[in-house]
């Protein structure tokens, strides 16, 4: 007798991932797809997809989407949401994408008290154009665009979302989590599922920033990858439970 | 609805609720203050959406969004606020979403002053957006033939999937017409919107997508291709202009929105010196009325674009023209309006005015 023990989740097409072997975004896909069908809620969700590596994600998530220009993910999110408010609609965005050139967007956003869900994937880097240093490249980090590591003084320090947007009254459910092993990756659904939850309840604002990975510009192993985004990025980028309305 | 006297601006939304607007989403800039105003009153009354967004450059992107879901959106905004929108109208134009953006000019380059002004001829024509793409255009003269435009936009809007543009100036925008909301509008066939991202249990087995990005340059060409061709459609259909005292022109001036009013009052002052003056006023500034230049009389001694800027929609009189007649430029700037006079005066002296 043949018993399915895992299959792909209803939640992903059938396109095959655009990434890298090895990075953490085909995790955190997975993880968005199985909650919206354990949710049942993959028909009424609407996925807006950024511009970053997961640029293509409208053609992975198996539900209605809209492709957004870089930074305005939250803008488009929210203008779907506004009209269409018993849909479920989220983000899907890079570190470039939301806390860079659409900070402005995310946290106006978040400020208003949007209910939607915001997914956000920090890897300290620009994955997609190749490699240059994000707002959330750690001190020291080489990138393409900080060829002797980044300095304090010439760029800040790495910018630090959900401490930031803890201190956001519209904010309702706001967790950090990381992909670098089965437990925090259980973690991670826990906390995604939790997000969407809270907006089928109409609660506000959520964000899950994950602490991810870019194995491929980051020049190192997916195994070493991992290591590295405990080691390096964790101490940086605490885990942990932010915000949580539904506990207040 | 018998006449009203009423602010453009207000007027501008008002019309758009006649047209059967769902959501604005707009930010603060004079002059057109009024709509946002008018419709955060309104709408929300109305249970409809009204956001005030924290940027154009975010309220152009709402705009994506709410088009995208299959609603009937708008924007307004000014010259500067424009200038920040161009990015996203260039993907809204790609991703084929309806739309409606108001843009009531005021004087530029730069923070500029918040006169009327006719700088963002290039602007609404050009766009500053990145790729092949256009709005359709409309650049009415009166607060009247604003509303008559407004209340159809929506539909040309949702039938060619393509944003339409209604350019007036600060004048427009904060003068006072006597106006009516009731006259009839064009009944023009409104296809349903099965492509709107609203979910897939509206649309089961098909997933709708609103995007604009084609990796593969032969699928982007052919894309390019499919707007083009859309676009040609569009000049067919909708190419709008207006011939005033076209019988027996000496001269012929161009002009557009405040602009044609004021000579309008000019050619009635030469009328009654004996100096017969026609008028081609492009009611669409894309598509333009070239069409319209083939009815110039051989004999016109020269043909007067008359602006409230230094010379863009120059750029289209002269395509028009094609070298056939000698072509004048008479225009004030930044803020500033001619008296009828100064035109009469253009058209007397028309040949210090030939730029070709
Ligand atoms: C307006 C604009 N500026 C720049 C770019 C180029 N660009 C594409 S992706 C990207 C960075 C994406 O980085 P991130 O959001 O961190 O996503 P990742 O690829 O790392 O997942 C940039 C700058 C663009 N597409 N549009
Ligand atoms: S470039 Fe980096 S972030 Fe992008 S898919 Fe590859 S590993 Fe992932
Ligand atoms: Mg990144």
């Amino acid at each position: 007798m043949w018993e399915v023990k895992y299959e792909k989740s209803q939640g992903l097409t059938d396109s095959k991932l655009s990434y890298c072997p090895g990075c953490a975004h085909g995790i955190i896909h997975k993880l968005v797809a199985e909650s919206l069908v354990e949710l049942g809620i993959l028909d009424r969700s609407i996925a807006i997809a950024s511009v970053g590596c997961s640029v293509f994600s409208y053609q992975f998530f198996n539900c209605d989407a809209q492709q957004a220009p870089h930074g305005r993910a939250c803008a488009l999110a929210t203008g779907v949401k506004r009209v269409l408010p018993d849909n479920i609609v989220f983000t899907y965005q890079g570190d470039g994408d939301l806390a860079s050139i659409g900070i402005a967007e995310t946290i106006h956003a978040a400020n208003r008290g949007e209910n939607i869900t915001v997914i956000f994937i920090n890897n300290a880097i620009y994955g997609m154009t190749g490699g240059q240093m994000a707002p959330t490249s750690l001190i020291g980090q080489k990138t393409t665009t900080s060829q002797d590591g980044r300095t304090q003084k010439n760029h800040g320090n790495p910018i630090k979302i959900s401490e930031m947007f803890a201190t956001i009254e519209g904010v309702a459910y706001l967790e950090r989590v990381a992909a670098y092993d089965p437990k925090h990756v259980l973690n991670a659904k826990k906390a995604i599922k939790k997000a969407f939850q809270y907006q089928m309840e109409n609660r506000g604002f959520t964000m899950v920033e994950v602490v991810s990975t870019c194995p491929v510009n980051w020049g190192m192993k997916p195994v070493d990858a991992m290591k590295w985004s405990k080691e390096a990025m964790e101490p940086v980028y605490p885990l942990g439970v932010f915000k949580d309305k539904g506990r207040e | 609805m018998a006449k009203v006297l009423m602010k453009g601006n207000e007027a501008i939304a008002l019309a758009a609720i006649k047209g059967g607007v769902d959501a604005f989403y707009g930010y603060p800039i004079t002059p057109q203050n009024e709509v946002p105003e008018y419709l955060s009153k309104h709408l929300l009354a109305n249970g409809k959406v009204f956001l005030q967004a924290e940027s154009e450059v975010s309220a152009i992107n709402m705009v994506y969004g709410a088009a995208g879901a299959g609603k009937r959106v708008m924007t307004s905004s000014s010259s500067p606020g424009i200038a920040l929108k161009q990015e996203g109208i260039s993907y809204i134009t790609a991703a084929e979403l309806p739309c409606l953006i108001v843009s009531v000019m005021r004087g530029g380059p730069g923070l500029g002053s918040i006169q009327p002004s006719q700088g963002d001829y290039y602007q609404a024509t050009r766009g500053g957006g990145n790729g092949d793409y256009h709005l359709i255009v409309f650049a009415p003269e009166s607060i009247q033939e604003t509303i008559d435009t407004i209340k159809e936009s929506f539909d040309i809007a949702d039938y060619y999937r393509n944003p339409v543009m209604v350019l007036v100036d600060g004048l427009i925008g904060q003068m006072m017409e006597s106006v009516d909301f009731d006259r009839p509008k064009k009944e023009r066939f409104v296809p349903e919107k099965d492509w709107a991202t609203n979910g897939t249990k509206n649309h089961p087995g098909r997933r709708n997508i609103a995007n604009s990005l084609y990796l593969d340059p032969a699928e982007l060409e052919q894309h390019n291709i499919k707007l083009h061709q859309k676009y040609e459609v569009i000049k067919k259909n909708e190419t709008k202009f207006e011939l005033i005292d076209f019988d027996n022109p000496e001269y012929v001036i161009v002009a557009y929105g405040t602009m044609a009013r004021i000579c309008r009052s000019a050619i009635e002052m030469l009328k009654n010196e004996g100096i017969e003056v026609g008028m081609i006023r492009p009611i669409t500034l894309f598509p333009y009325p070239e069409k319209a230049f083939e009815q110039i009389p051989e004999n016109v001694k020269g043909i007067l674009t008359c602006e409230l800027s230094m010379g863009q929609m120059l750029d289209d009189v002269l395509i028009a023209n094609n070298g056939k007649h000698k072509v004048g430029f008479f225009g004030r700037a930044g803020g500033m309006l001619p008296d009828p006079e100064e035109i009469v005066g253009a058209i007397k002296n028309f040949n210090e005015r030939v730029v070709k």
